[in-house]
């Protein structure tokens, strides 16, 4: 019996020191948020270009406890998040480097990276308002704010309010109108919902073509990514049934989040996590993400793709994205306090 | 000489330990100050959280009890066509994923479904308003979709409490002017009631420590909440404070069934086995078989046809090397958690038995109930010592050596297989300790008496004698495996992935036609094991 | 002489519950010693203390002379290095092993000569052809047999048995009774054996240990206890008997059935007095003389070696009646309602202090 035990005790221990977890020069260990078939691509480029493997586990829960608890003796180098309040978070941890880079501080506009290089800004997506064409007039929605029009009521299609793209959203809100404001405005959009918030941003679109509701708000990707789904052509007519509106362009502009990337303070590869986080931000990667992902590169200068530029360009709010993840929690308990999600 | 601590009772204690550890350092956590995260919940949605996951459990249980003792019964004590397919076929629902059933679900019945499109095309309805339909994202929904997946954990129990049910007692029943229905509910019935309580508390305690399938159902559980305080609150703290008081829930529930059933003996002497069955024949042979064809055909049959549909459109994209890679993954991780767990359990349970003392028993009571428990932040609970253990190992080889060793333990298989197999004990700390009540204690004692000492007891009559019992522990620990996600999301190694993660980085942006031919990969590796199962626990009969 | 078994100052506690107070007890080499007790006075617990499946609490258990338990000193052997055969109520068959290997579980390796004895036994219990099959198969009679052997084959130095049989019909019991004690005799085992039936105990036992509520009540040869028991207790359970509570005046106690010599109890005290049935005999006519008792007898029963007589006092009114037993060996059927005359045997009288403990049966 105790045989047995040690034996799978020590099966366990030989497996256990299988994966690249040793310090080895040529590699780089990437903890990501997002997921590996959406970064997957612009790695293998970067491995390509400089020998460099890099080394991948994906987690979204507990990430943050994970770096924490391995604290110094983390196998990791850097982090990929796909919002900005994950690298707010691991900020407030203390548990990022600070890096130089002129190539970082060159690419990326100051508004999307951290004043001392704790985090940067990799592209950015804007949280936008899908419209049905057949059913919303041209100028009948053109702000967040008409969201919670009475006109709309029964009309709107959105995903949890706790998601992280829409208390991001709710977030910026609080920064610019202060939370009575912004409180009011979510009870006015809660009144119009066509249904319970569900689903992703994708399942809004379809929401809108079969006629459920007839405005929803999501991320820009959403968009391109089903007009170019050769595998389920369905989605392209989802896509044909919707008008995209940029909200606010009178004003603050739209709402963008970003995905980005850090380098973490017990980084035992520091020089190849900085060479990857330059990597990313490269004219190669930033037109790759643009490409492949439908999302707007930060590098100014690099081109978005044919799709996106489709859509026709617009104007960002530029309020400090560090100032809207501060308040988050705010955002995530005004969802709670007017029952948005019930 | 000694017998006052003696190794069995030495190790079982540590094994007891080291599975109630990851609940210990969640204790931990949910000691530290979370601000006015309370005021805030207590102000706002924790009563509809509590009513919310009460209403699921109370849906849940009543589901997965009728539904399972029922096929149960009529696999067990009835004769009707197709009943041989059944006994192995109603359990295939317990290889499926539940989230993933919820998205077919969800796909199919939702306002913009081929269901719904297909009614309105054929009413002329147009909008939603036109006509009355079944939320499928709803409380209801995520009720439907969690008996149907959880159901074969009473069955399993009950199936296997029915077929050892002497006959004498069944003949009683009937001598004594029961009829063959009334005997069910008045004798078959009561006889199983361990068996059926105990399939049932798995599937409350699966119930409880389920986010994907709320989640994407947007039903706002207990557990929701937990995800919510931690994640958009940022407050780990909160978040373990939540979880205790579930975990304390959980106790509570689990104890008032301890002291409601006290008193009452249920072991069963051996017996002539049963001999005789109803034969069905007529509208209740039809009824029979329709009802042990609905909970197939929408557990399993139609989810999987629907993934296979969709694994066949998206068979290039998904079968590459990477895909086998995983796929070996999960086999590897699984067989390996099927086979540590049901050795700690056996050990446990042995140990427990030996010592019969209140800490040993006690521990593995706690053990268990980590099972209830959502999985992340199980996950962190086991996080933490395996890090702690390594910042300190590599404190003492730096000081000593010179030579920090990194990672030892948290990051690795070993993570792994530790972590599943904490999560997983209450099955096979449960299956063994079933098997073990049934052999009564005046077997140890022959034994020891004859000149066996106590691992030659385990040896030569406990292990033969629960042979069905770990078999079992070791195929449901296994199936269950392949299905795990949230630990292997936060303690796996780089660059090791599982059919598991694999399906799930699809699945989590609703990219679920992707996803299909990883979860028919899981589905298919956990068939062969769950018709295993079902042979096991017919074969123990004959 | 070394004795096979010895208790000293054993006591023994389940929770707050006092099972064993203070027992010591020695058991001679080749002896046959029953515990005899009703259930729960702790007999069980005590056979269980000697193969050491139980954990010495208090106390000091010996076998053969040499120390098995000793509390104080936190010495427990094993029970598997004990040497000890044990048969348990439930006879306890591995399921999984067939009749032989049931059998030989004990043996360390093959040993020919002691499988050639299991062989013979087998033989003598006419169970040679069951060899192979599994115990799930056996009766009651077989598998009790299979059991005794299981336990005897290693040659133990002792032999406990745990009502071993308890679980047989009573045609079935009294025939076993005489094959185990054959074959222990035989095999010349040192041997105690757990039971609460009296009979089976007088039958089997060179000496009798008495139980109560976890204390030896008393100790002695079958024909000792059955005629001087030193309690009501002990006196119970040898078969059912007429009882009358009274109270002591001028050394004599007075019952509805006669009165009786006190001798020995103070004036004023509560005694019990204890007449067994064999001890009240119904007389004839010829037999009785003028100043004998007479009764009215309810009902009479005739039990093959002796009839039982029911009978009923004759009292100033009926209120006042009390019924009793009477014995007569051979065949006597008095008619109910008739009068007859009977007299009390004094050797069959047994005052005792009134404990206020209710007759047993």
């Amino acid at each position: 019996m105790k045989r047995t035990i040690s034996t799978a005790v020590i099966a366990a221990a030989m497996l256990a020191s299988v994966p690249g977890a040793r310090a080895a020069s040529e590699e780089v260990n990437l903890y990501s948020y997002r997921q590996p078939f959406l970064i997957q691509p612009m790695l293998d480029v970067f491995t390509e270009k400089t020998g460099i493997t890099v080394n991948v586990a994906y987690a979204e829960e507990g990430m943050l406890e994970r770096i924490k608890a391995e604290g110094e003796n983390t196998p990791a180098d850097a982090v990929l998040t796909a919002d900005i309040g994950r690298l707010k978070d691991m900020e407030d941890a203390g548990v990022l480097a600070a890096v130089n880079s002129e190539v970082l501080s060159e690419n990326i506009p100051a508004a999307y990276r951290h004043p001392d290089g704790y985090w940067f800004g990799l592209t950015t997506r804007a949280r936008i308002i899908f419209a049905s064409k057949d059913r919303v007039g041209a100028d009948e929605v053109t702000s967040y704010e008409d969201l919670a029009d009475p006109k709309m009521k029964g009309r709107i299609c959105i995903r949890s309010g706790k998601h992280l793209y829409n208390i991001s959203l709710i977030a910026s809100m609080i920064v610019h109108k202060g939370v009575e404001e912004t409180e009011k405005w979510l009870l006015g959009v809660k009144a119009n919902l066509a249904r319970k918030p569900q689903g992703n941003d994708r399942a809004q679109a379809k929401a809108i073509y079969e006629g459920q509701c007839d405005v929803a708000i999501a991320n820009t990707y959403y968009m391109g990514n089903m007009q170019t789904n050769d595998e389920k052509p369905e989605q392209k007519e989802w896509a044909s049934a919707i008008n995209i509106i940029f909200p606010n362009q009178g004003d603050r502009g739209t709402h963008v989040n970003i995905s980005g990337a850090a380098v973490l303070k017990h980084a035992k590869r520091k020089e190849n996590a900085v060479k990857l986080l330059e990597f990313l931000a490269s004219e190669t990667a930033q037109s790759m993400y643009a490409a492949q992902n439908f999302e707007y590169p930060v590098k100014p200068g690099v081109a978005v793709s044919e799709r996106v530029q489709s859509w026709g360009s617009f104007k960002a709010d530029t309020i400090s994205l560090s100032e809207v993840a501060k308040h988050r929690a705010e955002a995530a308990r005004m969802v709670d306090r007017i029952g948005f999600d019930q | 000489m000694t017998r006052a601590f003696d190794g069995w009772s030495l190790t079982a204690l540590i094994v007891a330990a080291l599975v109630a550890l990851p609940l210990l350092s969640v204790f931990g956590l949910a000691l530290s100050g979370s601000g006015d995260v309370w005021a805030h919940l207590v102000s706002t949605v924790l009563g509809n959280y509590i009513r919310t996951s009460l209403l699921l459990m109370l849906g849940v249980g009543v589901g997965v009890a009728v539904i399972g003792a029922g096929t149960a019964w009529l696999t067990s004590a009835c004769r009707f066509p197709g009943v041989r397919v059944f006994e192995w076929a109603l359990l295939l629902p317990l290889a499926v994923p539940a989230y993933i059933v919820a998205y077919i679900y969800t796909d199919i019945l939702e306002f913009a479904g081929p269901v719904q499109g297909a009614m309105r095309d054929l009413m002329g309805w147009k909008t939603a308003r036109d006509y009355w339909f079944p939320e499928i994202r709803s409380l209801e929904g995520a009720i439907a979709v969690m008996v149907l997946t959880l159901y074969p954990y009473v069955y399993l129990l009950a199936r296997s409490s029915f077929l050892e049910q002497t006959a004498t007692l069944l003949d009683a029943g009937r001598v004594l002017g029961n009829g063959p229905w009334r005997n069910f509910f008045r004798v078959a019935l009561p006889l199983a009631r361990p068996a059926i309580v105990v399939g049932v508390s798995l599937a409350l305690m699966e119930t409880l420590n389920d986010f994907g399938t709320v989640d994407f159902f947007a039903v706002q559980t207990f557990t929701a909440g937990i995800y919510d305080v931690w994640l958009n609150m940022n407050s780990m703290a909160g978040a373990a404070q939540l979880a205790t008081v579930l975990l304390l829930f959980v106790f509570m529930l689990i104890t008032a069934e301890r002291l409601a059933r006290r008193g009452r003996r249920f072991d069963m002497k051996a017996g002539r086995k049963k001999t005789h069955v109803h034969d069905l024949k007529g509208w209740l042979a039809v009824a029979a078989i329709l009802a042990c064809l609905l909970p197939v055909l929408f557990g399993f049959l139609l989810p999987m046809s629907v993934l296979f549909s969709h694994a066949m459109v998206f068979y290039e994209d998904s079968l590459n090397s990477g895909f086998w890679r995983h796929a070996g993954h999960s086999l590897l991780v699984s067989s390996l958690v099927a086979l540590v767990s049901t050795v700690l359990g056996l050990v446990l349970g042995y140990g427990a038995r030996l010592s019969g003392s209140v800490l040993t028993r006690y521990a593995s009571r706690v053990a268990s109930i980590g099972y209830a428990v959502p999985g992340s932040v199980l996950a962190v609970g086991i996080m933490l010592p395996l890090t702690q253990f390594d910042r300190s190992l590599n404190i003492f080889s730096t000081r000593l050596f010179d030579l920090p060793l990194g990672l030892v333990l948290s990051g690795t298989v070993f993570a792994l297989v530790y972590g599943y197999s904490a999560r997983f004990m209450a099955l096979s700390l449960g299956s063994v300790e079933s098997g073990l009540a049934r052999i009564t204690p005046s077997m140890d004692g022959a034994a020891r008496t004859l000149g066996a000492n106590r691992s030659e007891t385990l040896r030569r009559v406990h292990l033969p004698l629960l042979r069905r019992f770990l078999l079992t522990a070791i195929l449901i620990v296994f199936v269950d495996s392949m299905k795990e996600l949230p630990i292997t999301m936060l303690l796996r190694p780089f660059n090791f992935d599982t059919l598991a993660t694999y399906t799930h980085q699809f699945a989590r942006n609703e990219l679920f036609e992707e996803a299909a031919l990883g979860a028919l990969a899981i589905v298919a590796a956990g068939i062969l094991p769950v018709i295993l199962l079902s042979r096991t626990i017919t074969g123990g009969d004959r | 002489m070394v004795s096979a078994l010895e208790y000293e100052n054993i006591s023994h506690k389940f929770g707050d519950r006092d099972v064993l107070r203070n027992i010591s007890l020695e058991i001679g080499r080749g002896e046959f010693v029953c515990l005899l007790g009703p259930s729960g006075c702790g007999k069980t617990t005590l056979l269980r203390l000697a193969a050491g499946l139980e954990r010495l609490q208090h106390g000091i258990v010996r076998l053969g002379g040499t120390i098995a338990a000793d509390a104080a000193h936190h010495v427990d052997v094993a029970p598997e290095k004990r040497n000890v055969g044990m048969m348990f109520q439930d006879y306890a068959l591995f399921p999984h092993l067939t009749v032989m290997e049931n059998i030989l579980f004990g043996l360390r390796k093959a040993d020919q000569k002691r499988i050639d004895w299991v062989k013979d036994r087998l033989a003598y219990f006419g169970i040679s052809q069951l060899t192979s099959t599994y115990p799930g198969t056996l009766s009651g009679g077989e598998q009790q047999r299979v059991a005794l052997l299981r336990a005897l084959a290693p040659h133990p130095q002792l032999l406990l048995l745990d009502e071993p049989f308890s679980a047989l019909d009573k045609a079935r019991r009294i025939e076993m009774r005489e094959e185990t004690g054959a074959l222990i005799r035989e095999a010349g085992a040192t041997t105690l054996m757990v039971t609460h039936d009296g009979e089976e105990a007088m039958f089997m036992a060179d000496r009798i240990v008495v139980m109560n509520e976890g204390r030896i009540e008393q100790i002695g040869s079958a024909d000792n206890l059955y005629m001087n028991p030193r309690s009501a207790f002990v006196a119970s359970l040898f078969g059912h008997a007429n009882r009358f509570c009274e109270t002591v005046r001028n050394a004599t106690v007075e019952t509805p059935i006669g009165t009786f010599d006190a001798k020995g109890r103070a004036e004023g005290e509560r005694v019990c007095v204890f007449i067994r049935p064999e001890g009240v005999v119904p007389l004839t006519d010829e037999e009785a003389g003028r100043d004998a008792s007479q009764a009215e007898v309810t009902s009479s029963h005739y039990l093959g070696i002796a009839s039982h007589i029911h009978m009923r006092t004759i009292g100033s009114n009926s209120g006042s009646a009390v019924t009793f037993h009477a014995q007569r060996s051979g065949r006597y059927l008095p008619r109910a309602g008739t009068r007859v005359r009977y007299h009390v045997d004094p050797e069959h009288v047994f005052v005792f202090r009134d404990d206020g403990t209710e007759q047993d049966r």
